[in-house]
């Protein structure tokens, strides 16, 4: 003893990842199958449609609004240093639909939706409601997975538009009206400068995100064990790695897709 | 398949949880139309032992024949059609905590007949009042006792009127009368529907009324099967110990 083992330590944990993601993927692949089998479980979609999308929309609109508030804030600190204050809210609009927009929502959802999914879905792990499922010939991952990432794919664009608009304001609220701005220059600035692909981008992404977040969700709840203590280990784990995941592939998306 | 012979066949199951032996080669039959009582130790297997039987655990050796149909090598479909005939209480109750009672019993229902929601109504009701519990339809689980959680899972265990149920300790923790009551009601469903049930119990004299049959699971092994009164005459030890609830004798208490 004494002596650690770095390189067995580093091993060891990147098998282990290599496991959890393997897993991860089979659990996606598992998902895509169920959703093209019948039953279509349309209420079951509803509800988690209105849990994502409905729930989320307060914090989704204060995100919006103070991220486009205190952005239009510090570029016009920027810009002003060599007379191009009429090109915040452009950058705002921009740097909003295509990053923050999208990233910043998903990041709430994550920590909203994601760690109720691998809660809620732990609990029905660990107190034998999935099993029950499996008893009564219903396949969990079509009952329980299935519509959670529906939800989260459809809803997450929905939001992250509704971010972007609401961003927009934040920035035009306090550019134009506390920093003096001029209306028209503003605007036309963002209509200039913003293509409708900046946008679009911007939705494909939160989509993607939404497929992230509650992937993850239910995948950590789908494998928790341990009682209470291991439903909260699940809930954690869901938004560290749902986060993660959703800024790593950020990065490739944008690389990709700008 | 002959009208006597066993409609569950465990074969030589082997069943470790990390270093944990649970299951050490467990041979076992289900005789058809009868009622098995499974006795044993609490911690030794028993639910691990039940959940084998439906699929929800796979061995890590032998089979589980369900009408000789090995279930361990079957394709999710082949074991969705088997699971439609059984049942089971689980020994947590494990109803759906998002859901009323109504809508927990209906769920098998809904799911696998084409009832209509009035006739859907009409079997929740005739089955909560089988198990004797009128009147709380739109209650959630999370409102109900240990006891009262445990007979909403049996009234949705017997929902669809499986030809197999499994029954997870189904009067652990009710008091007497009630014990008495769900035996009764075990004891009839197998009458009257002819099912074959599979009864986890510890309660000696429950096991006596209910079974044709009693099973003893000790260290991962049947250790002795037959009848309420061979197993009253057994000459093993540790049956004698574990039937007369003494503390002294060759299993280890502490
Ligand atoms: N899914 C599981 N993972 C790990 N250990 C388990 C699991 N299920 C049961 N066990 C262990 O197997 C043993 C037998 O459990 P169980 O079958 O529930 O006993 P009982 O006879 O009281 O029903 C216990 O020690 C339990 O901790
Ligand atoms: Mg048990």
């Amino acid at each position: 003893m004494g002596m650690l083992r770095p390189m067995e330590y580093v091993g060891g944990k990147f098998l282990r990842w290599l496991d959890e993601a393997g897993e991860l993927l089979l659990l996606f692949l598992q998902s895509a199958l169920w959703l093209i089998r019948p039953p279509f479980r349309f209420r079951l979609l509803m509800k988690q449609m209105e849990f994502v999308g409905i729930g989320s929309l307060g914090v989704t609109i204060l995100t919006g609004a103070f991220t486009g508030g205190v952005f239009a804030l510090q570029s016009y600190h920027g810009f002003s240093l060599f007379g191009a204050e009429s090109l915040v809210g452009s950058t705002v609009a921009l740097a909003l639909t295509r990053e923050l927009g999208p990233v910043l929502t998903s990041l709430m959802v994550t920590g909203r939706a994601g760690s109720a999914m691998a809660a809620e879905v732990g609990t029905m792990r660990v107190t034998e409601q999935i099993d029950a499922l499996y008893v009564m010939a219903v396949n969990p991952v079509q009952y329980l997975v299935v519509p959670r990432i529906l939800a989260s794919v459809a809803m997450l664009p929905v939001l992250t538009i509704i971010a972007d608009f609401v961003g927009i304001v934040g920035a035009y609220v306090v550019g134009v009206g506390l920093l003096g701005i001029n209306h028209g220059i503003f605007i036309s600035k963002i209509i200039e400068y913003m293509d409708f692909s900046d946008i679009s981008m911007g939705l494909v992404k939160a989509a993607f995100f939404g497929l992230i977040l509650s992937l993850v969700g239910c995948f950590k709840g789908f494998y928790t064990s341990g009682g209470a203590e291991g439903v909260g280990r699940a809930t954690t784990r869901a938004v560290v790695l749902g986060s993660v995941l959703i800024l790593a592939s950020d990065y490739v998306l944008t690389a990709i897709m700008f | 398949m002959s009208e006597n012979g066993n409609i569950i066949e465990l074969a030589g199951i082997y069943k470790a949880f990390g270093s944990q032996q649970v299951l050490k080669g467990i041979n076992l039959g289900i005789p058809r139309g009868q009622t098995t009582v499974i006795i044993g130790r609490s911690g030794g297997g028993k639910s691990v032992m039940l959940k084998h039987m439906i699929g929800l655990i796979k061995p890590d050796q032998g089979q589980v024949l369900v009408d000789g149909g090995d279930i361990v090598r079957m394709s999710d479909h082949q074991l969705n059609e088997v699971r439609r005939r059984f049942g089971m209480l689980f020994q947590e109750a494990a109803l759906f905590d998002s859901m009323t009672v109504v809508d927990n019993v209906a769920f098998p229902l809904r799911e696998h007949t084409n009832l209509s929601e009035k006739q859907v109504r009409e079997k929740v009701s005739e089955k909560l009042a089988m198990v004797g519990l009128p009147g709380v339809e739109h209650k959630m689980p999370s409102e109900l006792s240990g006891g009262m959680r445990k007979r909403v899972g049996l009234a949705r265990a017997i929902a669809l009127e499986p030809e197999i149920i499994l029954y997870d300790e189904p009067t652990t923790g009710l008091d007497p009368p009630l014990s008495a009551a769900i035996n009764r009601l075990i004891a009839d469903t197998q009458k009257k529907l002819g099912v074959t049930s599979v009864v986890i119990s510890h309660d000696i004299e429950g096991a006596y009324q209910v079974g044709q049959n009693i099973a003893m699971l000790y260290q991962g092994k049947i250790i002795a099967q037959g009848t309420p009164d061979e197993i009253r005459d057994s000459p093993d030890e540790v049956v004698q110990q574990f039937i007369h609830g003494r503390a002294e004798g060759p299993i280890e208490v502490i």
